[in-house]
């Protein structure tokens, strides 16, 4: 019951200890860059920002609403190449080109979503597959967007409008701010009606559908959300490497990776996905800083490890390890 | 149409078959598994790259022609099936699907980044093979260990058949298929015919990788294709139906060559994954699969 007067806390039921750790946590992120100018650890946080964003995106859907997904990529390259090319064509302020991006991927992921949900378990995650695939390939194809070669962003004067910057700590600045935006829109969805709806879809879908829940809608809107945040994400990649191409932003590799990264956190969990990047990002950036290029697969290969351990020892991931549940 | 046109007909098409008679293989691999136990091994492409690295690997060390090493990669890749069944899918065959998934998909990402990080990205190549050159075949000029490979996919998709069709394991096989409970009164071990269809569909890549590797290239990113394509032949031809995997093969075969050479090279695997989405969405039991 809520008392009148009493503050609504956005983090109930967190007892104190909790409470702090996380309070403690915020502040350090808040002022890391003040202390660390290192580029290369400032360049790391803002890539655990953002894979904790995508792994989140995808955990909308792949984890709440139990749709796994192996070709979210696409939405990300849609709201890289949607900024990008309203930029370059429009010249378009990315901000509003980032929402351009994420509306593009919202009905491009409801277009092929809508068809795709009527199949079940291995049948969808084949089609999203072969989906990405199709999509890569066009991209290579086509000529407008730069093909394989890609397309450098323009280099503008640095600026919060331009959303371009010389150094790097605006950049940590805004992905962090992108992931607690995404982190407070996750936990409002799992408070609210929609997320028992999406764990009902997700557990067991004859009887949701028997007790009136139109499943697809659901899945749909659990879709939308999670395209919407991947295109997010591809625009600020946009933004930070200002050169993109197929193989950047489209990969089925990436569609792996944050799937993978949820899945390693814990599916269907607030903090998995930042749990999962936090671990699997410094696993790559350092394996490829000190073990010799990007070529060796060192990371990936402790991934496939930990995913089959994480499948047979512990399905919840390493929050269920955390939580004990 | 121009006689040359036709010619470039014939010849796309029967190279499309030959390669199908190998997807045809691959795919049943994959099928048996699924139809005994309704699990996607999304592993299978890379069994297939762990069976071409193998007969590579057989003929740097020993000079052994894959021909020849075809029998023992099969043996190993046999064993390799038997051993992940056991190790990995055990422990996950009452888990949620979720579950499933990630053990064989984690298993795709171990083996494929292994074989990054032992051998490099770098392609690779069996210089010289028993057998090569090509062959005059109806005017399409055929390389021949495409030719060989084509037969010896179809040996051992007519062997597996066989096997399942006519003897009493097979029949075994089936019936855990049919009915895992009802087997287990007639005192069929299902453990056993699990293990069992996990060495089938792996030795059936082996078979397929060892006559790859005669005329393929060898690389860890090898399986990614072939076992899409598995995949989607599987799902043309009916989740579990083993006639289902042949016609679907050569449909895939032949279509994907046609595709290469009428529509696009760079397209033609974009015009295989549209044929997936198409079968699944309008007839999800595939050809010839059981609703």
């Amino acid at each position: 019951m809520q008392e009148p007067g009493q503050k609504i806390s956005l983090i109930p039921n967190v007892n104190l200890k909790t409470g702090a750790v996380l309070g403690v946590i915020f502040l350090v992120l808040a002022f890391f860059p003040a202390f660390v100018s290192s580029p290369f650890y400032l360049h790391l946080m803002i890539l655990i920002f953002l894979y904790s964003l995508l792994g989140g995106a995808w955990n909308i859907l792949g984890g709440y609403a139990g749709q796994v997904s192996l070709g979210h990529a696409v939405y990300f390259g849609l709201g890289a190449y949607t900024s990008t090319m309203l930029l370059l064509e429009l010249n378009l302020s990315p901000w509003l080109g980032m929402l351009a991006g994420g509306l593009a991927a919202v009905l491009v992921s409801l277009a092929l979503g809508y068809p795709c949900f009527r199949l079940r378990g291995h049948y969808f995650v084949i089609a999203t597959i072969a989906l990405g695939e199709i999509v890569f390939v066009l991209f290579v194809n086509w000529a407008w967007v730069g093909g394989a070669v890609g397309k450098y962003l323009p280099i503008l004067p640095a600026s919060l409008a331009s959303f371009q910057f010389a150094r790097k700590a605006p950049y940590y600045y805004i992905a962090f701010a992108f992931l607690g935006a995404q982190l407070l829109c996750t936990y409002l969805m799992e408070k609210s009606y929609l997320g028992y709806y999406f764990r009902a879809v997700k557990d067991d879908p004859d009887a949701a559908r028997s007790l009136g829940i139109n499943i697809t809608r659901y899945k749909l809107v659990a879709m939308a959300l999670s395209a919407f945040f991947m295109a997010v994400g591809g625009t600020f990649y946009a933004q930070y490497v200002l050169y993109i191409d197929p193989e950047s932003v489209l990969p089925m590799m990436l569609s792996i990776q944050v799937c993978l990264i949820a899945i390693l956190g814990g599916v269907g969990t607030l903090w998995g996905p930042v749990l999962g990047a936090a671990i699997m990002i410094p696993l790559s950036e350092f394996s490829r800083a000190y073990l010799g290029g990007g070529g060796t697969a060192l990371d990936l290969l402790i991934y496939g490890l930990l995913i089959m351990i994480i499948a047979v020892a512990k399905p919840s991931g390493l929050m269920g390890i955390i939580t004990r549940k | 149409m121009s006689e040359a046109t036709s010619a470039i007909i014939v010849q796309t098409i029967f190279t499309g078959l030959l390669w199908g008679c190998i997807y045809a293989l691959i795919a049943l691999g994959l099928t048996v598994i699924f139809g005994v136990m309704d699990i996607v091994n999304f592993a299978h492409g890379e069994f297939l790259m762990a069976s071409m690295f193998l007969a590579y690997l057989f003929n740097v060390w020993w000079g052994l022609d894959p021909l020849l090493a075809l029998p023992l990669v099969t043996i190993v890749l046999f064993f390799f099936g038997v051993g992940t069944y056991r190790v990995l899918i055990r422990p996950v065959l009452n888990a949620p699907m979720l579950a499933q998934i990630f053990a064989t998909f984690g298993l795709l990402v171990f083996l494929r980044s292994l074989a990054q990080f032992l051998f490099s990205a770098d392609y690779r190549m069996i210089e010289t093979v028993a057998v090569g050159g090509r062959v005059e075949v109806l005017g399409a000029f055929l390389a021949r260990p495409q030719l060989v490979a084509a037969a010896g996919a179809m040996i051992m998709f007519a062997l597996v058949y066989l096997f399942i069709t006519k003897t009493k394991t097979g029949w075994a096989l089936q019936a855990v298929a049919e009915n895992k409970q009802a087997a287990a009164l007639m005192g069929i071990n299902s453990d056993r015919m699990f293990a069992l269809a996990w060495g089938i569909g792996a030795a059936c890549v082996g078979v397929a990788g060892a006559l790859l590797a005669n005329f393929y290239y060898v690389f860890p990113e090898v399986g990614a294709i072939f076992g899409f394509l598995a995949f989607v032949t599987v799902a043309l031809g009916g989740f579990g139906s083993v006639p289902g995997a042949f016609f679907a093969g050569l449909i895939i075969g032949v279509t994907e060559s046609l595709a290469g050479v009428f529509i696009l090279p760079s397209l033609k695997y974009a015009v295989v994954f549209v044929i997936y989405l198409l079968v699944v969405l309008i007839r999800p039991r595939g050809l010839m699969g059981t609703a």
